[in-house]
This record gives C-alpha cells, sequence and structure tokens, in this order.
C-alpha cells in the first residue's frame, strides 16, 4: 500500500507543463521532476518552494580559498626551503607571489566548482534512464511525479487533463483507460481526491 | 497553435547540429589530408631541430627570442577572444554570444594547446621542459617564483586547465542532445560516458547555471591575467621597446582583437559549409565588428602612445628603439603591422562593409597578418637594437622557424576539423533560450 510509484508525463508545451505543476503542487504532491531541453525560469518558479537553492557555491567559495592558500603556502615555504637571493629582492616576496595566488585561487576554484556541479546535479538523485526520454534533450518537457500508489490514478489523470501527450510508467507507455474523456473533462478530478498527505512517501521514493 | 517558423523550432536547431555530424564527405577528408601534410611538415622540422640543435633557428646573438616567442603569444593571444566571447559577454549577457560562442571556445582551448608547445619548442633541450614545473626532487631546489617566465607557466596552465573544463562544461546538455538522438552503438556509448549522465532535469539546471555563472566570474579575471603575465615576459625587462607600464592592456586589448578576427575567419566558411545562416546571423557578425572596431582603437592608440612616451621620458634607447622601428631594417613589418591593425579596421565603421562576408573574411585574415607582425616587431626589433651599438644585430628567420610556424596552424586546424565532425559546434541548449518558447496558450515569446 505504501508502496511509490513514478509516472512521466510528456509535453509540447512549457504552460501545459506549468499549469500542470501548478495543479500537481496544489493537490499535495511535492515529488515532482520536470525536464526540460533549456533551462527555463518558469518552471524553476513553479516548482521552487520546498527547493534549497543550488549548493555549488560553497564549493567555488572553499576551492577559491583554498586554491589562494595553496599558492601562498607553496610560494613561500618552498622559498624558504632554499633561500637564494635572487635579483637583490628579500627572500619572501610577496607582490610577485600574488600572480601565483591569484592563478593557484582560479585553477582550484574552477576545478572544485566542477567537482560541484558534479557531485550535486549528477550523482546524488540522479534519475533512472527508465524515467527519462530521449526526446527531452530535443523539443520535448516532461514531468516526473513520485506518487504512492493509491494516488496513481489522480495523478495520470491531472496529467492528461493539463496537456501531457505521452504518459511514461517504467518506460512503457501508458495507454488511455477512457479514450473519449480527453478533451472534455475539466479540473473533474478534484473532488475524487483523498487527502492523503504524501509527504512521508515523498521521502522514500526520493532516493 | 503557436506560428513558430520552421527554423526556430527547437527540434531544427538539433537536426542543425546533428547535420554536422554525419558521416565526414569527401572534402573533408581532403581538407584534413592537406593539413596533415602541413603538420607533418612541422613536425619533421621540429625533429631535424631536435636533432641538429637550436643553430638550425635562425638566433643570431643579440636576438635569441624570435618566431617561437611570436608564436607563443600570437597563440595565447588567438585563445583571450574565445573566453572573452563565453565568459565576459556571458556576464554582460549579449545575446549576439550566443551562436558563436562554442565554436570561440574551441579555439580558445585548441589555440592554448598549440600556444604551449612553444615555450618547449623554443627551449635548447626540450625533453627537459619539466624543470619549469616545481617539483621536489633530489638537490632540494624549487623554482623561481620571482621570474616571469614561471608567472607565465603558471598562468598559461591554469588557463588551458580552465578554459577546457569550461569549455566541457558548456557542451554537457549538448552532448547528451546527441546521445539522445545518434545512431551506433560505439558512438552511443561514447557520448553517454562524456554527457555524465545529463537528462535535463530542473535539478541539474539550476546546479548547472550556477556552475556556469561561476565559471564565467573566474574565467573574466583569468584571461585578464593571462595575457598580462604573457606581456610581463617582456615588461619586467629593461630593454627598450618592452620595458613600459602601458604594455598589460595593449597586450590583452590586441589579444582580444587578434582573436575576434580569428573567430570571423573560422565562423564564416563554417557557416556557408555547414549552412547555419539560420543560427549564425548577420547579427553575430555585427557585433564581432563593432568589438573589433573597438579593440582595433585601444590597439591602434597604444602603438601611437609608444612613440608618444619614448619621446617623452627622454630616454635616448627608448626613443631610437622607436624611430628604428618606423624606418629600420624591419620598417616593412611595422608599416604592415599599422596598416593591418590601425587602419584597415576602420572599414567596419561602415554598414555595408560588415555586411559583406567577403570582405570581413579578409579584413579578419589581414588582422591576422598584422598582429603576427605586431609581436615579431615588439620581440625581435627590440632585441636587435638594444643599448650596446657593438652588439647591435640583424634577425632572420629561418626555414625551420617557419616551417614550425605552418605546422602550429596546421596542428590548430586538425583539431579544429575533428571537433566540428565529433562535438557539437553550436551550443544547443544556449540557442534554445533565445529562441520562441513552445507555448499553446498566449502564443509563443522570447525568454
Amino acid at each position: 500500500m505504501n508502496e511509490s510509484r513514478k509516472i512521466l508525463g510528456i509535453y509540447s508545451y512549457v504552460d501545459l507543463l506549468i499549469d500542470s505543476i501548478k495543479e500537481l503542487r496544489a493537490k499535495g504532491f511535492e515529488d515532482i521532476r520536470a525536464f526540460s531541453p533549456v533551462p527555463n525560469h518558469e518552471i524553476e518558479d513553479a516548482l521552487d518552494r520546498g527547493y534549497e537553492p543550488s549548493k555549488v557555491k560553497y564549493f567555488t567559495f572553499c576551492g577559491a580559498l583554498l586554491g589562494a592558500c595553496v599558492g601562498a603556502a607553496f610560494t613561500i615555504l618552498t622559498s624558504m626551503d632554499w633561500p637564494i637571493v635572487t635579483s637583490a629582492k628579500p627572500i619572501v616576496s610577496i607582490p610577485p607571489y600574488m600572480i601565483i595566488i591569484f592563478e593557484c585561487m582560479i585553477l582550484i576554484g574552477g576545478l572544485s566548482t566542477f567537482l560541484g556541479l558534479i557531485i550535486n546535479s549528477r550523482l546524488r538523485r540522479n534519475v533512472n534512464p527508465i524515467d527519462y526520454d530521449e526526446r527531452f534533450s530535443n523539443d520535448k518537457f516532461g514531468l516526473l511525479v513520485t506518487c504512492n500508489n493509491g494516488d496513481f490514478e489522480e495523478v495520470e489523470h491531472i496529467l492528461r487533463n493539463f496537456g501531457s501527450e505521452e504518459l511514461k510508467v517504467n518506460g512503457e507507455i501508458l495507454e488511455e483507460k477512457i479514450p473519449e474523456s480527453e478533451p472534455a473533462v475539466e479540473k473533474k478530478p478534484t473532488e475524487s481526491v483523498v487527502e492523503e498527505k504524501p509527504t512521508e512517501e515523498k521521502k522514500e521514493g526520493d532516493s | 497553435m503557436s506560428q513558430i517558423a520552421e527554423k526556430d523550432k527547437y527540434s531544427s536547431l538539433n537536426k542543425a547540429v546533428m547535420n554536422m555530424l554525419t558521416r565526414p564527405s569527401f572534402g573533408w577528408w581532403a581538407i584534413f589530408i592537406f593539413d596533415l601534410i602541413f603538420l607533418a611538415f612541422g613536425i619533421y622540422c621540429f625533429i631535424y631541430q631536435v636533432y641538429e640543435g637550436l643553430g638550425v633557428a635562425g638566433y643570431s646573438h643579440p636576438v635569441l627570442w624570435g618566431v617561437y616567442i611570436t608564436d607563443f603569444v600570437f597563440w595565447v593571444g588567438i585563445a583571450h577572444s574565445g573566453t572573452l566571447i563565453s565568459a565576459v559577454l556571458f556576464l554582460f549577457r549579449a545575446k549576439f554570444r550566443m551562436s558563436i560562442y562554442r565554436i570561440a571556445e574551441a579555439m580558445t582551448v585548441f589555440a592554448v594547446a598549440t600556444a604551449g608547445l612553444f615555450p618547449i619548442i623554443h627551449l635548447g633541450r626540450p625533453w627537459n621542459f619539466y624543470w619549469l614545473l616545481p617539483y621536489p626532487n633530489q638537490r632540494g631546489l624549487w623554482v623561481n617564483f620571482d621570474s616571469p617566465l614561471l608567472w607565465d607557466v603558471f598562468a598559461v596552465s591554469t588557463y588551458a586547465t580552465i578554459s577546457s573544463v569550461f569549455f566541457f562544461i558548456g557542451m554537457i546538455p549538448d552532448i547528451a542532445a546527441i546521445r539522445d538522438s545518434v545512431v551506433g552503438k560505439t558512438k552511443k556509448v561514447l557520448y553517454s560516458v562524456l554527457s555524465l549522465g545529463w537528462k535535463g532535469s530542473n535539478w541539474e539546471w539550476s546546479h548547472y547555471t550556477r556552475a556556469y555563472f561561476y565559471f564565467a566570474c573566474f574565467a573574466t579575471p583569468l584571461v585578464i591575467s593571462v595575457h598580462s603575465v604573457v606581456s610581463w615576459d617582456f615588461a619586467m625587462a629593461n630593454t627598450p621597446g618592452w620595458h613600459t607600464t602601458i604594455f598589460p592592456p595593449y597586450f590583452v586589448a590586441g589579444a582580444i582583437f587578434s582573436g575576434l578576427a580569428m573567430v570571423i575567419t573560422l565562423c564564416i566558411p563554417l557557416r556557408l559549409i555547414f549552412k547555419l545562416e539560420d543560427y549564425i546571423t548577420m547579427e553575430n557578425f555585427e557585433g564581432m565588428s563593432k568589438m573589433i572596431i573597438l579593440t582595433s582603437c585601444i590597439v591602434f592608440y597604444a602603438y601611437l602612445i609608444e612613440f608618444f612616451i619614448a619621446w617623452y621620458s627622454g630616454n635616448k634607447y627608448e626613443y631610437d628603439q622607436f624611430l628604428y622601428r618606423a624606418n629600420g631594417d624591419y620598417a616593412f613589418f611595422y608599416w604592415t603591422m599599422m596598416f593591418c591593425n590601425g587602419i584597415v579596421p576602420h572599414a567596419l565603421w561602415f554598414k555595408k562593409i560588415r555586411n559583406n562576408l567577403v570582405i570581413l573574411f579578409i579584413i579578419s585574415l589581414l588582422i591576422n597578418v598584422g598582429m603576427w607582425f605586431e609581436r615579431f616587431n615588439i620581440i625581435v626589433i627590440s632585441l636587435s637594437k638594444e643599448f650596446e651599438p657593438g652588439s647591435w644585430g640583424l634577425y632572420r628567420p629561418s626555414w625551420v622557424e617557419l616551417g614550425i610556424t605552418v605546422g602550429s596552424f596546421a596542428w590548430f586546424f586538425m583539431f579544429f576539423l575533428i571537433f566540428v565532425r565529433t562535438l557539437p559546434a553550436l551550443s544547443i541548449a544556449e540557442i534554445k533560450e533565445i529562441l520562441p518558447v513552445p507555448k499553446k496558450n498566449g502564443g509563443s515569446d522570447h525568454e
């Protein structure tokens, strides 16, 4: 009964996708993931509540700080390791070392930003390839909703009614059960909702 | 239903990029093999030089930095405008960058890969190049961090690393798009690995856009620092003609100037061959032309103010050096530079000329020539007439040096030719940002 299921809706139009997100969230489904071929602020805005801002900035900041420290330590310590006077300059001459410190800051800061991107967007919460459609990188948009078993029908209904052209479950196309109800039904599913609070299922289905 | 024109559809863009990645035609192979012949000649020249010693390069006593260092500065300079277009114009939200930035960024990576060869080629014992790097050794010696040449090692290697990673990050969503439409198992696996499992979900996009922004913030000061450091290779020495404080801004502007010309040189044939008129538009060329005018003015100003400084300083050596540049043994090089970099770009003030791709292409080639001569003038002329009249001398590039220079162009174009056939030369995701968003109700709009 507590089992969660994933359903993938495929869309051609952004506005329909956004309406679906709004409707799903109004009904309490928060575990939604949108796919788009291009970053889109409207999708971000529709989804924003409950999502913390990107953590990449911490990687960038720490990497840059670390890089600057490495640059400073490296130049100063190696100069002191073999103290040889060149061009009548002090053994530890900070102005030229600033260049090395700067370059190391950029180098390590940049590489840790890259690491931050990989860790944050890929390794964690990676999407199963089954829950993906190859057209998402071309011209289609998608919505992956994780809900518990009991709510499945309702989610399916919302997705269909709000313009999803195709639904997929586990990579298989989900055929429509009542073919004639496609354009006519207008936000009818509302009354059939049993407010089940999907929050605890959300957590386990998420990982 | 919205009225999105065929060329503005997301799928048309994907198709256009996929069309570039089809099996190479006979023409491509012909150009590629032609290119490899020149590369082979360059490699032959290098092997000959290693075997015979640096004497086969035209170095003679006062001039011990010649064509190789000229090439080094030239290629580093070419690299810079790629970063300008991908990072600086990104921060300024200049829309004209979107369809050309991938080409410019590829140019950056390949140009740095070319530039990095020259300090090594220039060494008498190139196999000992790793002595430049600070590594623990049994003598307990470390490198001299006070030396501009070492700053160069750090700056150029950081630049090569960061611009390659930046280039790669920018391509991830586009490689995913190729992965999704490519046929053939090997290709699929290869692009899947390169795409790092990109799916285009809102999570990925939110981290991606942040990371991209930070990278642009890193790359912007980096690009300025790198060519400043390259200019300090000269400005830190007290050689007349080198020892001036205007060198960093002068070099950075010159680098962007030459790089923009190279982007135009690459984009015009590419647009023609792959029929990319819908994406690389006249607007792109307009934007680049205007930036060429700006940077040309800065560079031309620097040429003139150098004379003023030389006169105003009251330093005889400095003054004589500049008089010698303008009417000495190398006057031809000097006036070619003046003509190509100072005069020719001003033709771009006229819209008719900016919009004529043939003339634009010729102008871009002339600028490339002019900028190569600029570096030659700075390096060679200053060295050939330093302080002591007794040590004055002339330098003439040898066939080995010219062969390696030609080989370096072939090396650069080899990478570029492979790139346009294997990786997305147009940024699919970024161009989609300026295409109309598909909307059912309320028509389509631009972001």
